[in-house]
Parts: structure tokens; sequence; C-alpha cells
């Protein structure tokens, strides 16, 4: 087959007009699938990336309601409970209401533990971990605001205020960390400064984040944490780290089906252009297949070559498409990474990619290919 | 010569499409293409075209909104009710039979599981004072009736009711220890109450442990004019420490997230689309042109100028365009007008419903971009047309 190559390739340069043309529309195709598939992946906020053992208990009635922190110690007696620490949301502002900071209270001392994914410098974390107003901060809120270590900052809050009469909460920059899983944007400080400065919710936590030993027992574990404060005044509701977080992309509406449509939308409007310019080129040719038919290329090899050319085609437009669209994915990233946590064009883009042009490819060619095959050389020649 | 010009270009415009049907496959993709994207683009839009219809629903321009200072929602914010008095005594506020139009509320997000995704999403629920309704002017109960005072009662926006699990009449729900039943649906002409769950302020504090404290106070004013000197009056008291907007402009600002976000991906799947869309149509109108070659050398032979030559490879690029483009806005307004959905707003980190809504404005937007592609996919071919040398032309086989 490959020695057919240089044939598929001259036949493509026949007319370069038509196609360049063909080879830009399945670039767009797949440059549009590819970040398509990347909006996906940022709006579903890496569930893929979720801890498989760790889980999330939160108020059942709501993630605004508190839980006593007098919980923390209970959900760590539960069997099979290896850590548990507390996450507090903040609502953090930095000097304008539009620059809101994702922040987040917690326990230092755990917090590397518990999150093994985020890196900082042994002697970063030793200062975050002994400075109580101290702070650590993401690379790219870093960037943003032009912070750097031994920054001392202000932030305020849109929900707490301090008891010295004010809404401004200052903290010192004790290191920038590099996360693994696309966060880059938050920053966390000292659950116990936060709680002991503001006015009101004190001795509460937002939510209780969980590790366990087996993560094959995660239901049986999060069910017994619920059964511990069964019919309490503050409930609780635990599921694992990545059903809380793909709940949480749920509440977008249904994304990913509206994407699909969309992606739908572009591969029928596609496989129409690609399939009508292939089937133009056969028709163009016809007298030359029937020559080749009569030099003794057999039916199958013909068919072969057509469909040969639109593999061609919507390969060579498919990878160039998909590589745009990571290149471009991540310059993306730098301008969203204010709303969600990006990591680029996801891998499996590439996977579903090579099926989808392999199928573009293929459904393109029938109706040429079986043009091809039928045809008699005789018909073929006289046409001329 | 003029008029001869002009009835060279309409005899030749005439004959391309009479004989455009021999070509019917290829402008069919052509059109097909630009029908797509132009489904696809008002589908996206209207999204937008939605939310802002809630919006415009939503803010009166006379209501004003009091949070505590530095909060940016209600959500974070509270007030209370020894402040929510003295705000209440402000003489800017309008009266009616039952005293001031100004009501004390409460707000706060509880976990519904959603129709389309099935996974809990935050529902707003909020706690209104007896003239709460007042305070939404086209207010009304449209099945069962209101809840009561003091009962554990809530009545459910319609939109609310539509997207979420369970949120029907005589349902009760269970949110803690309390029981809640739900007495009514009401709408609000499409604002974004729709979207939410209502109960009566006491009922909300007491099930909440929320003491006598509140989290906004909306007040009616005298008239919009009356906004700036009671923000003055409220800012300038030492007894309190709030800000004010208007009804309008906090909603404005609790939209802008999510407003840029649908446009900028609408924006960017028009452009990439479109582009898609003009090669399409390009190269149906080269193939058109190289079809054509020999008729259109004839045609120059026989005495006929460039001009109507390349009018009528642009006209039939125009058609295309517009005809898809209709295509494409029809389906687009069948399939979306009306279908209804909601989303979560980050900015209140709760749920809003909306409906998609293909306004005559977004059509009209759509059928001109359509225009523009059908326009540029003929350009480039109908210049080839009219450079086409005649003798190499009439040649061609």
């Amino acid at each position: 087959m490959l020695k057919y190559l240089p044939l598929l390739w001259a036949n493509l340069g026949r007319k370069r007009i038509r196609t360049a043309l063909t080879l830009a529309s399945v670039v767009i195709a797949f440059l549009l699938y590819g970040l398509l598939q990347t909006m996906n992946a940022a709006l579903t906020g890496g569930a893929e990336l979720a801890g498989v053992d760790r889980l999330m208990t939160i108020h059942k009635i709501s993630l605004i309601q508190p839980l006593p922190s007098s919980y923390l110690n209970r959900i760590r007696s539960v069997e099979g409970v290896k850590l548990a620490t507390s996450q507090d949301w903040f609502g953090g502002i930095y000097q304008d209401d539009r620059n809101q900071v994702a922040s987040f209270a917690v326990e230092p001392e755990l917090f590397f533990e518990m999150y093994p994914e985020y890196s900082l410098p042994e002697d970063r974390k030793a200062a975050w971990i002994a400075d109580r107003q101290g702070i650590i901060v993401g690379q790219s809120v870093a960037q943003r605001f032009g912070w750097k270590v031994g920054d001392r900052i202000s932030l305020r809050s849109n929900i707490y205020s301090n008891k010295d009469g004010t809404t401004a909460w200052d903290f010192n920059i004790c290191g920038i960390y590099a996360a693994t899983n696309g966060d880059s944007n938050s920053v966390y400080f000292h659950y116990k400064y936060f709680n002991e400065a503001r006015t009101f919710g004190e001795d509460n936590i937002g939510y209780a984040v969980v590790r366990i030993d087996d993560p094959d027992r995660a239901a049986e574990i999060a069910a017994k944490i619920d059964a511990l404060f069964a019919n309490s005044s503050a409930e609780t509701k635990t599921s694992t780290e990545k059903a809380f977080i793909q709940g949480f992309a749920n509440q977008l509406g249904n994304i990913g089906a509206l994407i699909a449509w969309v992606a739908s939308a572009v591969f029928f409007t596609m496989l129409l252009v690609t399939a009508n310019t292939m089937g133009q080129s056969i028709r163009e040719r016809i007298n030359e297949i029937g020559v080749m038919k009569t030099l003794g290329f057999s039916n199958p090899t013909v068919t072969a070559l057509v469909l040969g050319e639109a593999m061609l085609i919507t390969a060579l437009g498919g990878f160039l498409g998909l590589m745009l669209a990571s290149l471009l994915a991540g310059a993306l990233a730098n301008v969203v990474q204010q709303f969600f946590p990006t990591l680029g064009m996801p891998a499996h883009a590439w996977t579903s990619g090579a099926v989808l042009i392999v199928m573009l490819g293929g459904l393109a060619a029938i109706l040429p290919c079986a043009q091809a095959f039928r045809l008699k050389i005789v018909d073929a020649l006289r046409k001329a | 010569m003029s008029n001869n010009a002009l009835a060279q270009v309409a005899t030749v415009t005439a004959m391309n499409i009479r004989n455009m049907s021999a070509r019917a496959a290829s402008s069919i993709v052509a059109l097909v293409g630009i029908a797509g994207v132009v489904a696809v683009l008002v589908g996206v839009l209207s999204i937008g075209e939605g939310f802002r219809a809630v919006l415009d629903d939503s803010g009166a321009r006379d209501v004003a909104i009091v949070l505590r200072n530095g909060a940016t929602d209600e959500l974070g914010s509270n007030l209370t009710l020894a402040q929510t008095r003295i705000i209440a005594d402000n003489i800017l506020i309008a009266r009616d039979a039952e005293g001031i139009v100004a009501s004390p509320e409460l707000y706060v997000v509880v976990d519904v599981p959603m129709k389309s995704t099935g996974t809990a999403a935050n529902v707003p629920l909020r706690g209104v004072g007896p003239q709460g309704p007042k305070l939404r002017q086209n207010f009304k109960i449209v099945a069962g009736r209101m809840f009561r005072p003091g009962m554990f009662e809530v009545v459910v926006g319609r939109g609310a009711s539509l997207q979420f699990e369970g949120l029907t009449v005589g349902n009760t729900l269970k949110w803690g220890t309390t029981e809640w039943t739900i007495t009514g649906i009401f709408e609000d002409a499409g604002s974004i109450a729709e979207s939410e769950i209502w109960t009566n302020d006491t009922a909300l504090q007491g099930a909440y442990n929320r003491g006598p404290s509140y989290q906004s106070l909306r007040v009616k004013l005298t008239s919009a004019a009356a906004v700036q000197p009671f923000k003055d009056a409220l800012t300038a008291d030492p007894r309190l420490n709030v800000r004010v907007f208007t009804e309008r402009q906090y909603y404005e600002e609790k939209s802008q997230t999510l407003v840029a976000l649908v446009s900028t991906v609408g924006a960017v799947i028009a452009v990439l689309m479109g582009l898609g869309a003009v090669f399409a149509a390009l190269n149906t109108m080269y193939s058109a042109v190289s079809a054509r070659s020999r008729e259109i050398a004839t045609l120059r032979a026989l005495g006929f100028g460039a001009v109507p030559v390349v009018t009528s490879v642009l006209t039939e690029g125009v058609l295309l365009g517009l005809f898809g483009g209709a295509v494409g806005a029809t389906v687009a307004y069948f399939a979306f007008n009306g279908v209804r959905a909601s989303t979560m707003n980050f900015d209140t980190f709760s749920q809003v419903s909306f409906a998609f809504t293909v306004t005559s404005s977004l059509i009209l937007q759509a059928l001109l971009y359509a225009l523009l592609l059908g326009l540029l996919g003929g350009l480039l071919p109908s210049l080839r047309a009219a450079r086409l040398p005649i003798a190499t032309g009439l040649r061609e086989l």
C-alpha cells in the first residue's frame, strides 16, 4: 500500500485550491473539536484528577451551611479514615470587587499530607506553618497581582468581618505553591487565625476533607460518617471527591450534552464538505480510473486508492487541527485561569479525535468508493 | 450604455440561477454548511439573550437592595433587626395602606436535584417579609396558594419548579430537621425570582437559627430619582455600615461573568465555524466556476463584460448564504426558542433558570452573518471567472 503513497499525494496536488480548502475545513473542524473538549474538561473541573482516596463531608442541606468543628475528631475515629481536615471558603477579594480570589482557610499542618499534589519547598512549608498570618498562593494568582514571597497583603472577605471592625484581613505570603491538578489560582491560610478573628460562626468549619485507607471502601466509609451525625441538627452528606467535583460541575447544567450537540453539527457539515469534494474529484477522474482498470488494477485496489485519498486528507487535516487546538488551549488557559483551573487539551481528545478522523474519512469515501468499484471500463473510457 | 450593462447583469445572473439546479449537490453542501453555522450560532447566543431577558425583567430602577458593607451578594451579607428598622425609617421609601413598602429578607441555598443531571444544585431559598411580593411588580400565584406567615410552608418559582425534582404543589421537602410543605407555584413575568423558592422570613430565621437577623433589605423608593439621596443618607448614617444597589444595577453586576462566558464561547464558535463554512462555500463556488468555464468563456466571446460575470457568481454566493442562513435560523428558532434550562451563576453561587430566547434581532444578525459568509465564498471565485482567458475557457472540456 505504501508504494501508492506518491500517487495519492500527486492526486491531492492536482487541484491545489480544492485540496487546500478541504484540508482547511477539516483543520477547522478538528480545531473546534479540540477546543470544545478542552472547555468540557475545564468546566468539569478536572474530576478525573480528583484523589481517589479522598472524601468530602458537607452539610446535608447545602455546601454553604457550616459544620461544628467537633465533627472532625468524630470523623477521625471512624475505622478506615486516615486523616480528616477542614476547609472554609473565605470569599476573598483583593483591592477591587472584581478581583475575586479563591481563598480557603485550612489546617496547614495537615494540608500537604492531605493534598500530595501540591508542592512547596520544605523551608517555605515550615515558614507557613509557623506564621499564623501566613498564606500560600498559586503561581498564576501571584503573577496576576505581582505578589512575591515576603509581601504583606490584605484581603477582604465578602462573607466574614474581622473582630477589629473591618472586613480586611492581613496575610504574609510564605510561599508560592505548584500543583499538578491545574489549581494555581487559589490561596490557603490558617484556620486558627481565621477562626479567632471572625465575628460570627466561630468554631464551625465549612466542610471536611477525609482521606481513607482503601478507595474500594469509599461508599461504606461515607455511609458510616453520615450515620454518625444522622438526626443531629447538622446532618452530613459524604461523597467521593470525584463525585463532589462532578456534582459541582453539573450545576452548570448539561454542558456535556450541549458540547456534543455542537460538535456533531460541526462534523455533519464537515462530512458533507469532504464527501462532496471527494465525489467531485472522482467524477472528474472517471476516465483515468478506467485507464487504471484497463492496465490491470483490480477493483479492490482502485477502491482502496480512493479510500486512501480521503483518509490522507482527513488525517492530515485532523492532526493539524488537533495540534493547533492543543497549542491554542495552552494560550487560552492563561486567559480563563481566573475562572477555572485548566490543564490544556485533555489527552483523550487525541484518541477520540483519531477515531473521528477514521470515521470521517471512511464515511466521506463511501459513495466515491462504491462508484469507483462498480465502474465498468467501457463506460469509463466512453465518457471522454 | 448603463441600461445595457444592467441588462447584461440581469441576463447572466438569471441564467446562472436557472442552472444552479445542475450543480445541486455541491450547492446543497455549501447551503447546509452555512445553515449549520447559523443554527449553532443562534442557539448559543439565544442562551445569552435568555439571561438578558431574565435580568431585564428583574431589575427595577426604583427598588433598592441594601447589603452589609463589604458583601458582594446577598449570600454573604447580614443585617441586624435594628439596622433594618433604622433603614426603614427613611422618608424616601414608598408607603401604602399596609405601611412602608420594604421587605427584610434572608437568602440561603438548598440542595435540590436538577432534573437534567440528577445531581444536587444550589437552589436559592428566600425568606421575605410580608411586603415582599409587592416589591416584585408582577408577582402572582399561579397554582395552589401563598404560604402562611410563621408556618413551614414555601411557594416555588415557576422556573425552579420546571428545572428541579419534586418542586410541585403538595410535596414536602426535608431540610435539616424541618419539613416544608409546598403550597403554591408563583410567576413574576420571567424574572430571577422565578428561579427561587420563597418562604416567610420568620420561618426561615427559626429553621436556620438566625435569630432576629436578615441578609438584605429590599425597599421601594418613592421614585427612581430618590435612589441617590437614599444611598447618601444611609452611607452618612454612623449607625449603619451598609452598601446600596438599585435592583437593576445589582442583577447587572451579578450576571457579568455568565454573560461574558456565553458570549465568548459564542464568538469563538461563530468565528471558527464561520471559517469552515466559508471554505465550504469557496469550494462550491470554485467548482461552479470551473464547471461553467466554457459557458463563461462563450458569454465573454459573445461580448458580455466582466462585470455581469462577476455579479452572477457573487449573486449565487449571496443566495447560498441567504438561503442557508434562513434555513439555519428557522431550524434554530424551532429547536431552541423557549427551551428552558438552568445553570449556576457563580456570582451569586445559586441557580438561575431561564429560557433560550431567539429574538428577531438575533435572527437578523445571523442572516447578515450568513450573507457575509456567502459573499466571501463568492468573491474569489468570481474574480477568477472574470479573469479566465477566453481562448483557454473555450478549449476546456
